[in-house]
Order: structure tokens, then sequence, then C-alpha cells
């Protein structure tokens, strides 16, 4: 134990002397511009404690992240529209539904790729595109034209985070499902298996410990589409209108504290799969 | 040549095998070419071999001489190109789906996310038998092979040899009265090869298969089998049938006599004979 949390609180002492230096080094112009226009002169002591403690600081020292993050969770209640837990949970909800949408399309997908030749031809290639547009200029027309089919609200999310969470779950899926030897699989013909018997009792299993890894990545790639697909609506909730609304405003204390609500979220997320995973392959002897 | 020096040759006294009836597998003339980027690879050519109920068969020879391949035709994972060959009197394809037989490959290939209980159970499920004739059928052949006990490892957990005994139980749960094996102790060390080879003959005496066997060692052909098939390479075909003068019940120590030694040089010579054709 001892040995993990030496090297981790190491690191994490290192990150917080570089933020504090740097929030001092982005914040002390603004600084020095407010003291000379007030005619006063700032001592060293004076000029650090204030770039620590300013309203909009161009970097907010973490412990005003801290205070932020205290403030908008423990201290609202969690209907209210400045908790973020309340946030974050409207963007947990599309990035969940996101998810679950990508992982079944992407097992579908890679199905259709291991066991049709004609998508094995065709599929991979347009799968492989559909990830080099930028989610940033589709993400509008999805939006805009869901919404013109009368569709709004959670779907419209979801289905940004399902455009980014499937590709990671083919790629891993189709080399899990063909991760069966030549072995193995004429084993099965001298079994007289159906094509049914070779999925259900080799190729799937074999294919366990690639899917969990695939939807690692794509719980993390998921939540990114969430708050992607909150930016362009105008969206009145969610991490990612809390990040818009921040930015309008030059509230930076306030994106910074999505930010890191954001990536505690994701952490927990990918923990959890993690957790599914090891309870899975240990069921099944893989681990 | 091939079988019919064989035959003329048979000195065997236990089992009365004239019958033609009781002829399991039969290869007439029997070819298969690959095609590939250089050109044509003559894997088989010309194979003419009956394999006869209760026949424990060796097929000897250096790597390339068809001898996995021919099991392989037999299994029909492979189709041959000319010949005929049948399998019960059927096509190997038709024998295939009838589940004629049991093949059992150089590595175990059991699946690490199945206890031994559940892969021996495998081929049972794939087939439909019922939950109580599978717990019945897996602790019969596990027992056979001595892994009673072990149902509930994960393969992991055992030996090489073990696994291969248990891939063993595994082809002979649904009852095929033939008996495949490409290499079986092919990774296993001499000491556990031996010991798994008396094993594998005892089985043979209490089941009465028909096993093919595929085997690099000439110790382990003569040792186990009532024939051996010596064949070389390029292309591939059987040089010389050696009907076993060894009786049935055979002791460890029986590789010290003379009729095994004689047997073991004999093999030698049609391996050598294959070879100076070779050059």
């Amino acid at each position: 134990m001892r040995r993990t949390v030496l090297p981790v609180l190491t690191v994490l002492a290192a990150i917080l002397v570089i933020w504090y230096a740097g929030a001092v080094w982005l914040n002390a112009a603004w600084a020095q511009d407010r003291a000379t226009r007030a005619g006063v002169e700032l001592s060293l002591v004076e000029l650090v404690a204030d770039t620590w403690a300013q309203d909009k600081p161009k970097l907010p020292a973490p412990h005003q992240v801290a205070a932020e993050l205290w403030r908008t969770t423990v201290e609202q209640k969690v209907t209210s529209r400045r908790s973020l837990i309340h946030h974050s949970w409207v963007t947990l909800s599309a990035t969940l539904l996101g998810f679950a949408l990508g992982t079944v399309l992407g097992v579908a997908l890679a199905i259709g790729i291991v066991y049709n030749r004609v998508m094995d031809m065709s599929v991979m290639p347009w799968v492989i595109a559909s990830q080099t547009i930028p989610i940033l200029a589709i993400a509008p027309m999805i939006i805009v034209v869901l919404n013109a089919v009368g569709i709004s609200g959670l779907l419209p999310k979801a289905m940004i985070s399902m455009y980014l969470s499937f590709f990671p779950v083919v790629v891993g899926m189709v080399k899990g499902l063909r991760s069966p030897g030549i072995m193995q699989l004429d084993q099965m013909t001298t079994w007289n298996a159906s094509p049914a018997q070779m999925f259900w009792k080799l190729r799937l299993p074999s294919s366990m410990p690639y899917l969990f890894t695939s939807m690692k990545v794509a719980m993390a790639a998921s939540l990114v589409g969430a708050i992607v697909g909150e930016l362009p609506t105008g969206a009145v909730a969610g991490l990612g209108a809390r990040l818009l609304a921040g930015s309008y405003y030059g509230q930076t204390i306030q994106i910074w504290s999505a930010l890191f609500m954001a990536a505690a979220l994701a952490a927990c997320l990918v923990a959890l799969i993690g957790a599914v995973q090891r309870v899975v392959l240990r069921r099944m002897g893989m681990a | 040549m091939g079988a019919g020096t064989g035959q003329a040759r048979a000195g065997h006294g236990t089992a009365p095998r004239a019958d033609p009836a009781e002829t399991v597998i039969a290869a007439r003339d029997l070819d298969l070419t690959f095609e590939t980027g250089d050109g044509q690879v003559h894997a088989l050519k010309g194979i003419t071999l009956d394999i006869r109920k209760g026949d424990f068969v060796s097929f000897i020879g250096p790597s390339g001489c068809g001898k996995t391949t021919f099991l392989r035709c037999i299994a029909a994972l492979e189709q041959p190109t000319g010949g005929s060959l049948s399998v019960n009197g059927m096509t190997p394809d038709e024998a295939r789906r009838a589940r004629a037989y049991g093949y059992v490959f150089q590595a175990a290939g059991l699946y690490p996310w199945r206890t031994i209980g559940r892969n021996v159970s495998l081929p049972l499920e794939i087939m439909g038998f019922s939950r109580a004739e599978i717990a019945e059928r897996v602790a019969r052949v596990l027992d056979l092979v001595d892994l009673a006990g072990f149902e509930k490892k994960f393969p992991w957990q055992l030996s090489g040899g073990m696994q291969q005994r248990a891939s063993i139980a595994r082809a002979l749960a649904f009852d095929a009265d033939i008996l495949l094996m490409d290499e079986p102790f092919g990774a296993l060390d001499e000491i556990v090869r031996d010991h798994l080879n008396e094993q594998l003959l005892q089985l043979w005496a209490r089941t009465d298969k028909t096993i093919g066997f595929v085997t690099h060692s000439i110790p382990e052909a003569v040792y186990m089998s009532t024939r051996i098939v010596v064949m070389s390479p390029r292309p591939g075909r059987i040089t010389d049938v050696i009907d076993s003068p060894l009786p049935r019940d055979r002791p460890l120590d029986i590789r010290d006599t003379p009729e095994f030694l004689e047997v073991a040089h004999r093999v030698r010579e049609g391996l050598r004979a294959g070879h100076a054709y070779d050059d």
C-alpha cells in the first residue's frame, strides 16, 4: 500500500506546486494593474496573496476551485440550478444512455463484420471515417436535425455520445470475436457445432477481455460526447452548459470546477467498469 | 505399395481382422494439392490405406509428409482433391456430422473460462445431451483418464499433462468409435509422455476404439501401435505399412525386447528411404 501511496502523493504535490506557481505567474499582471490604478505598492507577499484570491482569475488557485466545488455540491440542494450535482446528473444520464446505445451498436456492427463478408469489406472504412469528422462540427447538426423532427432533450445528446463511444467497441469486439485460433474453430467443427453455438460458446466468451477494455475507452468518450452535445444548444443544464456559461461571464472558477467534476465523473465510471470487469472475469476464471 | 504390402506382411496374433466389413476408414488413391503462391504443393499423393475396427494406427514421418493432413482429411477438416475416402462407410463430412470421431489436437485447447468438468461437457452441450446424461458422462470419462475430483478446477490450475488428459476425456465423452490424435503428447516431456502413452494404451484396451495417432517419435509409434504407417514428404506419400508383431498387452519394458527393437529398426529404415528419395 505504502509503495503506491508515496509516489501518487509526490506527483500530486508536484502538480499543486506547479499549479500555484502558474496562478501567480498568470494572475500577477491583473493584480499589478489593479494596484497601480488604486495607487498602492504591492509587496511580494501581498501580490502572491492577491493572485490566489481573485474573483475572475486567468487561472484560479486549487483552493478556490475546491471551495467552489464544496459550495456547489455540498451546500446546495441537489434540485437547485446552482448545484453541480444537478448538472452532473443531467450530463451523466446522457452519458449512460449514449454509452449503452454505443455499446449495443458497436457489438452489433462487430458481429456483422465478423460474420458477414460484405460488411467485413465495407463497414470498417466508414467506421474509421466517422471518427475523423470533428465532433464539434457534427454535434450541432445532429441537435438541429433531431430538433426539426421533434426530438429534443436527452436523446440528441445521447446520440452524440453514442457516435463517439461505438467506435472503440467496434474495434475491440472485432478483435475479440476473432481472437479464437484456427485450432479452436476446427475443434468446434469436429463437434459439428452450429454457427450460433460457435458464437455463444467460443467467440463471445473469448471476446470478454477485449469488450471490457473497449468499454472503458467508450465510457470516457461518451462523457466527452455528452458535454460537447450540451455546448451548441445553449443548454441550460449539464456540465457542458456550466462550461459555456462560465466562459460567457468569465467565471473561470466555475469552468474549472465543472472540468474537475467531469474528470471525477469519468474516473468513477471507468473505475466502475473496471470493477465489473474484475468480477466477471474472475467468475469466468480468466483473472 | 502402402497398404497392400502392409497387409501381405500381416503378422498380428491377437485380433482377427480379415473381415472387410470391419474396415472403418478406407482411402483409395487419395490426392490433395494446395495452391500456394509458389505453385502447387502435393500434400498427399496416392494414399491407399485401410484402417480396421479396433486398430491403433500411428502415422510417422518428417514434417511435411502429410501425416497431419491425412488425419485432417479423415476428420473432414481438409477436402481431398482426388481419390476416395470413406469413414464408417460415409463421406468424411457425413461422418463428421454424425459425430463419428473425437479429435485431439497437439495443444489441449481447453477453454480458460470453463472448469475441467465444463470443458469436458462442452461437446455434449453442443450435441444436445440432457443435463443428467452430461453429468454422468463427464464423471465417467474424467475417471477414465484419472482426473476424477478435478471437475471444479480451471485449466491453468493443472499441469500440461493433466490438461492433455482432460482434452482426451473431452474427445471420448460422446462415445465416438474413432479417436484421431494429432501429436497429442508432442509438447510434453519424456516422463509425462511415457506415463500418458501407457494410460492411452490401457484406455484403448478398455474401450475398443479405433485410433489414428500422428507422432514424430519412433519409440512412441512402435510402443503404441498395431500398425505403423511410415510417410515421406514431397509429395506426401506412404512408404511402408508395418503390422506390429507385438502383443496387445504391452508393459513399458516391452521396449527393451528384440521384437520391439526390430520394428523400430524397420520404421527407421522406412524413414531413411523416404529421405534418400528426397535428396
